[in-house]
C-alpha cells in the first residue's frame, strides 16, 4: 500500500468519540423540525386472521390527531416489499405488503398509522382504534407449516417458499460407502439482535420542489432510497437520504421495513415533517427476527476421522413473509456448513417455511452461527463415537495453506460457488489451544469440583467478508488544504470514520488531522453507495478510498502540470501532500485549485474474504440449578490485516458476548396462538456487565487477503459465529458422565437441568 | 403542570403534562438529547441521569417529580472542551462503539465513583449491570471505569460522602 | 410506550393523600419511587386517572430499630436499607434479601411500600415480610389498620389493600441473637426476576431448632410460610438428613406453574436446592 503506515495498524483514538461521549451524537430521535408531527403504528394483536374492519373514528376525533392512514388510503394496490438480494418468483410471492390488508399474518404487523401532535397523542389514538379480525388458526410449528392445512397465503397453496440446496461432490455415494455415519437432530432458537437504539425515521416533504428528505434509513440507505423512490413514484434524485449516528445494527437495519414506506408516505400526504420512533415493545415484535432453524444432519467419516461428507435437511422458520434479506441466512446454511473444514461432499437442503411469527432475516453471521452449531456439535459426537480426541479430529480436517483456495459448495438454485481466499486454519486452532491452556484444563473435563461439573469446548469458523459488488468514494481537497472524504459505506457504530481516516491519511501520506471529516452513507456523499453489511466496509470502502487517493494524487499532478507547463509524470508531490514541484518550480498543493479539487474512487469485488479462527471455552455447571458459568473464553482469529486494533478487538468482544447471550440467555418465545411471550427486556434477556467477564480475544495478521489492495478481511461477525457450538460442546464435555447431549439452544438453566434429569432417567 | 429544576447547574422552568417522563422532558422540552431512551420500561439504563446526587432511570421518573431537584446529565460532565476523566478513559479504552448506551454508562459510573472511588472490577460490573450494551461486550467499559478511579480519588471523592 | 393521560397531585400531608385516594374511588394510584408503577403505565396495563405522589409526605422514610423490632417507613428506599449499618446486625435476613434487589439505579428510587403494594410474588421484600410474620400498617381516610403479611398477598400483583388505603409502615418482629438464618435466590441475571428464592430462619436451643420460619418466592401463586417444611425442622438437629427432608417437603408444598421461563418441575427442584443451601448456610 503506502511507504509508511503511520495510522493503519495503530489503535488510533476514534474521531466519532468526542461527540458521542459528550452527548452530542445525532441519532434520529435527536433531530427536530419546525412543525414536526409524530407517528405511531397500530399493529395486529392477532397472529393470523382476516381483517373485517378497522374503526378509526375515535382515533380521528382525538385532539391533536392529524391523520389516520390504513390500507385504503395507500392507493389502488398496496405495494409489497421486494427482496433486496436473490429474488425468485417462489420467494417474491411471499413478500410483505407495506401495510396489512385483507389478512394479518403476525402479531405486530402494521395495520394503520396515526400522525399527531405528539408521540403520546399518537399512541393514545392507536389505543382508541377498534379492530375486528376474524381469527384463523396460527401456524406456529414446522410440522403445521409443512402440513399446509392452514395456509398463510391461500392463493399459493403452500407455506413452503423454496428449498435451497448446498451441493458439492456426491454426498449420497460418500455416505453409502463410509466407514462411519452418524445422524443427529439439532435446533437453534429464534432470537434477534436487540440494538440499543430502536428504529426511527424522520421524513420531510417539500411540496414545492417535490423532494423528500429522510433520516433513519440506515445500513443500506442507497438501496432503500432506490426502492422507496419506486414505491412512491418519485425519481431517485428527488429523495435525499441523510445518515446520522446510528445505535448499532448487527444486520437488522436496512431491511426496508413497512415503516420505511409508511412514514414518508404520511409526510408527503400531510406536507409536514413526520417522525416515528419505534418503542422497545414494538421493536421486539417488529424488527426482523433470526436464526430459528431445525436440522437433521448426517456426517460420514473414515475410521481415522477424516470427514467425507455432510448431508442434511434444515427447516428455516421465515416467519410470515420473506423479507428483503430473508435469503441470506438459509443460503449460508445450505452452502457454508462445512466452515473451515475439508469436506469434499455436501448435500444440504434448507427449506424456507412460513409461520405466523415476525418475519426473519439476517443477524450477524446469518446462517453461519446456526451452521457452526450444527456442525461443531456433530464433530464432537463423531469424535466420541470413533474414539478419537475431538481436538485431533479437527486438526485432521482443518484446511491449511496448501488447500487454498478451497472451493465451496454451490447454493442451488442460485448456483453461486465461491472459494476461500487465504489462510491456514490450523494455525489459529493451535494458538487457541495454547492460549486457553487446553492440555492443563483437560484434566478437569467432566469432573465435579465444589459441586460443579467442568467442561471444555472448542469450535472453528470462517467469516465471509468484503461483500461486493462495489463501493464508491470521493475525496475533496479543500481550498484550505484539508481533505474531506466521502464514502458510500454506512456507519452503524463500528468506527468507520476513524478507520477510513486512517486509510486515507496513509494513502495520501498526510497527518490524520488534515482530514476534515469522513462523511458516509448519506445520498449526498457519493452518487451510489452500497452500504454496510457482510463485513464489507473496511475492505470495500477502504479500497474505494485507496482508489480515490490515487486519483487525487494524479489530479494534483495534472493540475500542477498545467500550471508548470510540464507533463504530469514530471510532477513531484512532497511528503505530506504539502507542495508540488517540477523543473525547479514549487507551489503549495492547497493553491492548485482555489475552488477545491474533487475526485472519485471505486472498488469492485466479487471475491469474498475469509477471516477465520478458533474459539475455546472452559465452563462450570451447577447441576442443581442448571447455571452455566463461563470461566474462561478465548478467541483467536486471523483477519489478514488489522486497520485499527481497538476497533477490531471491540467488535470481536461484543460479538462473542452476543454469541454467549444467544447460547444461554436469549429466546423469542411464542405461545400456541402466536403471541410473543418475551415481549420486553425484562423477559428477553441480553447479556449484562456481570455475565461474561472472562473473555480474551487475540487477532493475528498471518495471511493477508489476496482479493484486495489492503489485504484486509472483513471481521465484524466472526466473533459470534462459533459461540453456540463451543458452548454446547463444553456443556456436553462437562456432563459427559451423565451422557448429556445438548443439541438445542439456548442452554438456559432450566434446559440444562432438564437434560440432566432426562439423562438420569428421572423425567 | 409547572416544574422547576436545575440541569447541570442551570435552572429551567417547564410546563409539561404530568405524564411526560424526565427523560422526554430533558430531550424534547430542553433539547438536551445526550440522555437516550432505549426501552422506556426501566431495564436498559440508557436514560440514566443523576437526580440530587443519585443515579436514576429518567424514563421511570415523571418530569414533575423532579421539581426542586438538581439534575445532572452527560452534557454536564465535560468542562467546555475539556473532557471529564471518565470520558477520556472511555475513549482511551475503546469503551464505546455506537455510543447509544454511553451517556447512561458514564452517568452511572460517575455516580458510583463519586462515592466509591475505590470500587473494584466486580463492584463496577455489579453497578453497571443495570446498563445494557450490545456493541462492546463491556470489557472496555470496565477498564475505562477502573482507570478513571484515580481522578476521583485525587479529587477527594467518597470522603465525607 | 408513552404513558397514558393522568392527573397528578403531590399532597403535603398524609391526610390529604388518603383523601385524594378516597375521592377517586379506585381510579387513583399512589406513586412512590415509580420503579414498578411507571413500567406498568408504559405498557398501558393500567390507566389510573390520578397519581398521588407521596414525595412530599413527611415522616414515612424512617428506619427504627428497637426492642419491639424493626420498623421501615413506606418510603424507605433500598439504598437507605443498604446504607444503614445497624440494620445489618439488627435484621441480617432483611439486609441479605434487600442486597439482591434490582439494579443500582432502581435501588435509589424503589421503596418498601411500593414493593409491598406491587406484590410481585418473585420479589424479595414480600417474601421477607411473609417469612418473618411482619405487619403492614395501612392508613385511609377512615383510620389505620394492621394487616398481617401472611394475609396480605392474595395472588400475583394482588393484595388485601383497599384502593383508598396507603401503606405507611412495615414492622418486622425483633430478631433473636441465637437465630440462624439463610437467604438463597436464583435469578438468570442480577436484578432480574428470581426464578425462586428462599428466606428462612430458626432459633437454636440446646442444639435443636425451633420456631422455624421458611418462605419461598417466585414459585407459588400465594406467598405463605411453608409450614409443612418448618415442621420437619422444628425439634431436630439441623443435620444433612433434616436439611434434605425439609427441602423435599418444601418442594412438594409449593405450586409452581409452567411458564415461559421454566417448567413447574424445574421450579420445584430449584426450591428444594435453595432450601437445602439456605439451611446449610444457616447451620454452618
Amino acid at each position: 500500500m503506502s511507504q509508511r503506515d503511520a495510522y493503519v495498524g495503530q489503535a488510533v483514538e476514534r474521531l466519532e468519540d468526542l461527540r458521542l461521549l459528550t452527548g452530542r451524537g445525532q441519532y434520529v430521535d435527536d433531530l427536530t423540525r419546525e412543525g414536526l408531527l409524530y407517528a405511531a403504528i397500530l399493529r395486529s394483536s392477532v397472529a393470523h386472521g382476516r381483517i373485517r374492519s378497522i374503526d378509526t373514528s375515535a382515533a380521528r376525533a382525538l385532539r391533536g390527531v392529524h391523520a389516520v392512514i390504513t390500507a385504503v388510503d395507500i392507493g389502488e394496490r398496496v405495494p409489497t416489499i421486494p427482496l433486496r438480494m436473490e429474488s425468485r418468483p417462489e420467494l417474491a410471492r411471499f413478500e410483505q405488503p407495506v401495510i396489512a390488508h385483507g389478512k394479518v399474518r403476525y402479531v405486530g404487523e402494521p395495520m394503520a398509522l396515526v400522525v399527531a401532535e405528539s408521540a403520546a397523542i399518537a399512541e393514545d389514538a392507536v389505543g382508541a382504534m377498534a379492530v375486528d379480525i376474524e381469527s384463523l388458526p396460527a401456524v406456529m410449528t414446522r410440522e403445521a407449516s409443512i402440513a399446509g392445512e392452514v395456509l398463510l397465503f391461500e392463493e399459493h397453496g403452500t407455506n413452503h417458499a423454496i428449498t435451497l440446496t448446498g451441493v458439492k461432490g456426491d454426498a449420497d455415494a460418500a455416505i453409502r460407502d463410509a466407514d462411519y455415519v452418524r445422524r443427529e437432530r439439532f435446533r437453534v432458537q429464534r432470537h434477534t439482535a436487540v440494538p440499543m437504539e430502536t428504529r426511527g425515521l424522520l421524513a420531510e416533504w417539500d411540496a414545492r420542489l417535490g423532494r423528500l428528505k429522510i433520516s433513519g434509513l440506515m445500513k443500506v440507505p442507497f438501496a432503500v432510497r432506490a426502492l422507496l423512490a419506486r414505491l412512491m413514484n418519485l425519481p431517485e434524485e428527488s429523495i435525499e437520504a441523510v445518515e446520522n449516528d446510528v445505535g448499532s445494527g448487527f444486520g437488522m437495519r436496512g431491511e426496508f421495513y413497512p415503516e420505511d414506506f409508511l412514514i414518508p408516505f404520511a409526510a408527503r400526504k400531510l406536507a409536514r415533517p413526520v417522525k416515528w420512533i419505534e418503542d422497545r415493545r414494538e421493536h421486539l415484535l417488529a424488527i426482523t427476527h433470526a436464526r430459528e432453524a431445525e436440522c437433521e444432519l448426517e456426517i460420514a467419516c473414515r475410521r481415522d476421522g477424516v470427514i467425507l461428507a455432510l448431508r442434511g435437511r434444515v427447516w428455516s422458520d421465515m416467519g410470515a413473509y420473506i423479507r428483503p434479506n430473508g435469503v441470506t441466512a438459509p443460503r449460508n446454511l445450505a452452502q457454508m456448513i462445512p466452515g473451515p473444514y475439508r469436506i469434499p461432499h455436501l448435500h444440504m437442503e434448507v427449506a424456507m417455511v412460513l409461520s405466523n411469527k415476525t418475519p426473519s432475516g439476517s443477524y450477524r453471521g446469518p446462517g453461519r452461527f446456526e451452521a457452526d452449531f450444527f456442525r461443531e456439535r456433530m464433530l464432537d459426537l463423531a469424535a466420541q463415537d470413533l474414539g478419537i480426541d475431538r481436538v485431533e479430529l479437527r486438526r485432521r480436517n482443518l484446511l491449511t495453506a496448501a488447500d487454498m483456495p478451497y472451493p465451496f459448495a454451490k447454493a442451488l438454485p442460485y448456483g453461486s460457488g465461491g472459494e476461500t481466499d487465504s489462510g491456514d486454519y490450523r494455525v489459529t486452532f493451535e494458538r487457541c489451544l495454547k492460549e486457553i491452556g487446553w492440555t492443563e484444563k483437560e484434566k478437569l473435563q467432566g469432573k465435579l469440583v465444589d459441586g460443579r461439573y467442568h467442561g471444555l469446548g472448542i469450535g472453528c469458523y470462517i467469516e465471509g467478508g468484503a461483500m461486493g459488488p462495489r463501493e464508491n468514494a470521493r475525496l475533496v481537497l479543500e481550498p484550505d488544504g484539508s481533505i474531506a472524504a466521502y464514502v458510500g459505506s454506512s456507519g452503524v457504530g463500528q468506527g468507520l470514520e476513524t478507520v477510513f481516516a486512517q486509510i486515507t491519511a496513509d494513502a495520501l501520506q498526510i497527518p490524520i488531522e488534515r482530514i476534515r471529516g469522513v462523511f458516509h452513507g448519506s445520498s449526498s456523499a457519493v452518487k451510489l453507495g452500497f452500504g454496510t453489511g457482510g463485513s464489507r466496509s473496511t475492505v470495500m470502502g477502504g479500497c474505494a478510498l485507496l482508489d480515490a487517493a490515487a486519483n487525487l494524487k494524479q489530479a494534483i499532478r495534472v493540475a500542477a502540470a498545467a500550471q508548470f507547463g510540464c507533463l504530469p509524470e514530471e510532477v513531484d508531490i512532497s511528503d505530506g501532500l504539502a507542495t508540488v514541484s517540477a523543473g525547479g518550480k514549487l507551489r503549495n498543493v492547497a493553491e492548485l485549485a482555489p475552488g477545491g479539487l474533487s475526485v472519485e474512487g471505486t472498488f469492485a469485488n466479487t471475491r469474498r474474504t475469509y477471516s477465520y479462527g478458533t474459539h475455546a471455552a472452559h465452563i462450570a455447571i451447577d447441576p442443581r440449578t442448571g447455571h452455566l458459568e463461563v470461566l474462561d473464553y478465548v478467541a483467536v482469529e486471523d483477519v489478514g490485516r488489522i486497520i485499527n486494533p481497538h476497533a477490531l478487538h471491540g467488535q470481536v468482544l461484543g460479538a462473542i458476548v452476543q454469541g454467549l447471550g444467544a447460547s444461554i440467555l436469549e429466546h423469542l418465545v411464542y405461545d400456541d396462538e402466536g403471541q410473543l411471550l418475551t415481549g420486553s427486556l425484562a423477559s428477553y434477556l441480553v447479556p449484562a456487565a456481570e455475565d461474561f467477564p472472562n473473555i480474551k480475544a487475540i487477532a493475528l495478521e498471518l495471511y493477508p487477503s489476496p482479493t484486495n489492495p489492503l489485504g484486509a478481511k472483513g471481521a465484524g461477525e466472526g466473533g459470534i459465529i462459533p459461540v453456540g457450538g463451543v458452548i454446547a460442546n463444553a456443556v456436553a464435555s462437562a456432563l459427559s458422565s451423565l451422557g448429556v447431549q445438548p443439541n438445542e439452544l439456548p442452554l438456559s438453566p432450566p434446559r440444562i437441568w432438564q437434560l440432566i434429569e432426562a439423562a438420569r432417567g428421572i423425567l | 403542570m409547572k416544574a422547576s429544576f436545575t440541569v447541570n447547574g442551570k435552572r429551567y422552568e417547564v410546563d409539561v403534562e404530568p405524564r411526560m417522563t424526565l427523560a422526554d422532558c430533558l430531550r424534547h422540552s430542553l433539547g438536551l438529547t445526550g440522555t437516550h431512551v432505549g426501552c422506556e420500561h426501566g431495564v436498559c439504563g440508557a436514560c440514566t441521569v443523576m437526580v440530587d446526587g443519585s443515579a436514576v432511570r429518567s424514563c421511570l421518573m415523571l418530569a414533575v417529580q423532579a421539581d426542586g431537584a438538581a439534575v445532572q446529565t452527560v452534557e454536564g460532565l465535560a468542562h467546555g472542551d475539556t473532557l471529564a476523566p471518565l470520558q477520556t478513559a472511555f475513549r482511551k479504552h475503546h469503551a464505546l462503539q455506537c455510543g447509544f448506551c454511553t451517556p447512561g454508562m458514564l452517568m452511572t459510573a460517575h455516580a458510583l465513583l463519586s462515592v466509591e472511588p475505590n470500587a473494584d472490577a466486580p463492584r463496577i460490573r455489579e453497578v453497571l449491570s443495570g446498563n445494557l450494551c450490545r456493541c462492546t461486550g463491556y470489557l472496555g467499559i470496565v477498564d475505562a471505569v477502573l482507570e478513571a478511579r484515580d481522578a476521583y480519588r485525587k479529587s477527594g471523592a467518597g470522603v465525607g460522602g | 410506550m408513552k404513558l397514558p393521560v393522568f392527573d397528578y397531585a403531590a399532597p403535603d400531608t398524609l391526610a390529604e393523600a388518603v383523601a385524594l385516594l378516597a375521592a377517586h374511588a379506585g381510579e387513583a394510584r399512589p406513586l412512590a419511587g415509580g420503579q414498578s408503577l411507571i413500567p406498568i403505565l408504559a405498557f398501558r396495563l393500567a390507566a389510573p386517572s390520578l397519581l398521588v405522589d407521596l414525595r412530599k409526605l413527611p415522616g414515612l422514610d424512617t428506619i427504627s430499630i428497637s426492642g419491639t423490632g424493626v420498623s421501615l417507613g413506606a418510603k424507605v428506599r433500598w439504598c437507605d436499607i443498604e446504607a444503614d449499618s445497624k440494620l445489618r446486625a439488627a435484621h441480617p435476613l432483611l439486609a441479605a434479601a434487600v442486597a439482591q434487589i434490582g439494579h443500582y439505579q432502581i435501588r435509589n428510587r424503589g421503596t418498601v411500600g411500593g414493593s409491598l403494594a406491587h406484590a410481585d410474588l418473585a420479589a424479595e421484600l414480600p417474601g421477607i415480610a411473609v417469612t418473618c410474620d411482619a405487619e403492614i400498617i395501612a392508613v385511609s381516610a377512615a383510620g389505620s389498620r394492621i394487616l398481617k403479611a401472611g394475609d396480605f398477598f392474595l395472588g400475583p400483583l394482588m393484595t388485601a389493600l383497599g384502593a383508598d388505603e396507603l401503606i405507611v409502615e412495615l414492622r418486622l418482629p425483633p430478631w433473636r441473637v441465637e437465630r440462624r438464618w439463610g437467604f438463597e435466590e436464583f435469578a438468570r441475571q442480577r436484578g432480574g426476576f428470581a426464578m425462586a428464592g428462599v428466606a428462612l430462619f430458626y432459633d437454636e436451643h440446646n442444639g435443636l431448632a425451633r420456631n422455624t420460619h421458611i418462605g419461598v418466592i417466585g414459585a407459588s401463586s400465594r406467598l405463605q410460610r411453608i409450614t409443612i417444611a418448618e415442621a420437619v425442622v422444628n425439634g431436630r438437629v439441623v443435620d444433612e438428613q433434616t436439611i434434605v427432608a425439609a427441602a423435599q417437603a418444601a418442594a412438594a408444598a409449593v405450586d409452581p406453574v409452567d411458564d415461559v421461563d421454566a417448567s413447574a418441575a424445574y421450579r420445584r427442584a430449584l426450591v428444594a436446592t435453595l432450601v437445602e443451601r439456605a439451611l446449610r448456610r444457616a447451620a454452618a
